[in-house]
């Protein structure tokens, strides 16, 4: 748990005792702008990890590269112990790295009930012939329908079972989002600013499900820019500026570190500011 | 001629060949548009496989079976062509490719180096009796039906069986197909493509298993509408079908199982109502302004039920709206 990073000094590119995602010299560029320049990032196990920064900072889009939704220039990752830079997005969410999106993609013309049952892995009825013979994947769904109604009750969603996703507010749509990731079981569980544009008492219970999918074992990798949030739920916390991690550590580390709070107020306004990458 | 005579002229055309052949065509866009989100606007293009491969086989002295097989073997080989370099982009491509692909087969087939094998501008005739598509045909010959407008012939009863038959099917297919996992990951896919992908579902094979079946669906119209004409000629694949076709799917509701079967009933018996009722006014109208007049209704149509019945007839208003389609 977040006990096992207490012996790691705060420092950019410092190992971790149990990575279960480590990147090494990641680059991807825009034309002339280097939007991330990655030098050596390992990510814990079993922790929540914070990726914050200053807009154009590069986050989304190295968030994009780890997860194949983008294609890196340079560089090399591996997610649990294996080789992940150029394998395709689906390929890497069937390993067990599930990502939601900055705009939620609630799939908005179906049920929250099959928003849910699309998640899970490897269903034997998503093959074309299987899915002629019911008997072949009845179970299997059964079994699926439970624990989605099981989660839709966690997330306090159930009373939605049957609305179609367009339908749910702002707030509904990066519950039922998370609770969808949820569903697929995943090892890393990446969250791209899952707070955004949610007002502040579903916040509180966003907050809630993030650390309790740490405490259930799974690890949590998410861009945020809410200070409050960062400083009261992740366990650590990466800082970039300009596409490079200028800054890593516990949260408490990171509110003391002159290199975040130039990179966050800016000591050189206009001056050498380049473009915006998001 | 009688208002009551346009009604029953109109109805039996409906429920009869045309509005087989349209439905059967139809079920292949349906699945292709309306589950999958593919914006196929050569839809023709697998129909016109479909007919050439029958009258191909017709031609070489080949069986019914032969032809059959030929037509569905051309559109799965169609399907994976256009499907694989272009299912991998976004959709505008797809759009592009199959309109153009279309347009390109139904060329070829009039060209004159095709004529050994396509017969070119003139086609390929008495195809069904070289077939011997009615020989099996055990309804008694004679017509059926009520008073003088309302009847068929008993070939008209035998193709009509077996494009009914064949429509009916696929839809069923279809009805199987996307109720299951598999076509929830197609709608999935219709409603966005990146939400899929994050949950681990390989978009672009979903993507090529949808448009190679509907395709085939297609392929199978293309072929009944050609033993049904008895001859296959070029001119009859032109865009304006795929657009017809795509008016039977929104009329029916796409996105719904029995969606295409009801809007080429629906479809059919409006447009030849129309054209009862144009040729029978108290003033003459000329046949071709009436065949111009028709699809100027059936665009004013397409988009008076965009507008105010988006979902079509079986659709569920609270789906399409929600889905923002």
């Amino acid at each position: 748990m977040a006990g096992d990073l207490d012996g790691v000094a705060p420092e950019p590119g410092v190992a971790k005792p149990d990575p279960i995602l480590v990147a090494d010299e990641v680059q991807r560029r825009y034309g002339g702008l280097l939007a991330v320049d990655v030098g050596h990032l390992e990510v814990q196990r079993g922790v929540i990890t914070a990726l914050i920064g200053p807009n154009g900072a590069g986050k989304t889009t190295f968030f994009n590269l780890l997860c194949g939704f983008d294609r890196a220039d340079e560089g090399r990752w591996t997610f649990q112990g294996e080789s992940a830079e150029g394998v395709k997005p689906y390929k890497l969410a069937r390993r067990g790295m599930v990502r939601t999106f900055q705009l939620t993609k609630a799939l908005a013309g179906m049920t929250v009930l099959d928003n849910m049952l699309l998640a899970p892995k490897g269903q034997s009825g998503e093959r074309m012939l299987a899915s002629l013979v019911p008997p072949i994947w009845r179970s299997q769904e059964t079994e699926n329908l439970e624990r989605a109604r099981d989660l839709l009750q966690r997330f306090k969603l159930d009373h939605l079972t049957d609305e179609y996703a367009g339908g749910l507010s702002g707030g509904q749509r990066k519950l039922l989002e998370m609770a969808r990731a949820l569903m697929s079981q995943p090892s890393l569980i990446m969250l791209d600013e899952p707070m955004a544009g949610v007002n502040p008492a579903l916040t509180q219970s966003l907050l809630g499900h993030v650390t309790a999918l740490r405490d259930e074992g799974m690890s949590v990798l998410f861009v945020e820019h809410d200070m409050d949030v960062i400083m009261t739920t992740s366990d650590w916390v990466v800082c970039m500026a300009e596409g490079r991690i200028i800054a890593e550590g516990r949260p408490a580390d990171i509110a003391g570190n002159a290199a975040v709070i130039e990179a966050y107020l800016g000591i050189d306004h206009g001056g050498t500011t380049k473009g915006k990458v998001s | 001629m009688s208002w009551l005579s346009i009604l029953a002229l109109a109805l039996q055309t409906a429920i009869g060949f045309q509005g087989a052949s349209y439905a059967l065509g139809a079920v292949g866009l349906n699945l292709h548009f309306g589950y999958t989100g593919l914006s196929n606007f050569g839809h023709v293009g697998f129909l016109l496989v479909g007919a050439y491969g029958v009258g191909i086989a017709a031609d070489q002295g080949w069986s019914i079976w032969t032809g059959f097989a030929l037509g569905i073997g051309a559109a799965v080989v169609l399907g994976l062509l256009l499907g694989i370099p272009t299912l991998r982009l976004r959709g505008d491509y797809l759009a592009i490719v199959t309109i153009a692909a279309a347009e390109i087969l139904r060329l070829l087939a009039n060209a004159r180096p095709s004529e050994p094998l396509t017969g070119g501008s003139r086609g390929i005739g008495g195809l069904s009796a070289r077939l011997g598509f009615y020989r099996p045909n055990f309804i008694p010959s004679g017509t059926y039906g009520i008073g003088d407008s309302f009847v068929f012939s008993s070939g008209q009863l035998w193709s009509m069986l077996w494009t009914w038959g064949l429509a009916v099917g696929a839809t069923l297919l279809v009805w199987r197909l996307v109720r299951s996992p598999w076509g929830r990951v197609l709608r999935a896919i219709r409603e966005d493509e990146d939400a899929a992908t994050a949950l681990g579902k390989n978009v672009v094979v979903y993507k090529l298993q949808s448009f190679v079946l509907g395709g085939v669906i297609g392929s199978l119209a293309g072929a009944m509408i050609v033993l049904n004409a008895g001859s296959v000629s070029p001119t009859r694949w032109i865009a304006p079908l795929t657009f017809a076709l795509y008016t039977v799917v929104i009329l029916g509701g796409a996105g719904t199982v029995w969606g295409p079967v009801v809007g080429a009933v629906v479809y059919w018996f409006i447009i030849d109502l129309a054209e009862g009722v144009l040729g029978n006014l108290w003033f003459d109208i000329s046949d071709t302004t009436v065949g111009a007049v028709r699809l100027a209704l059936m665009g004013v149509g397409l988009m008076l039920l965009m507008i105010f019945r988006p979902q079509g007839i079986l659709g569920n208003k609270k789906e399409v709206m929600a889905g923002g389609r």
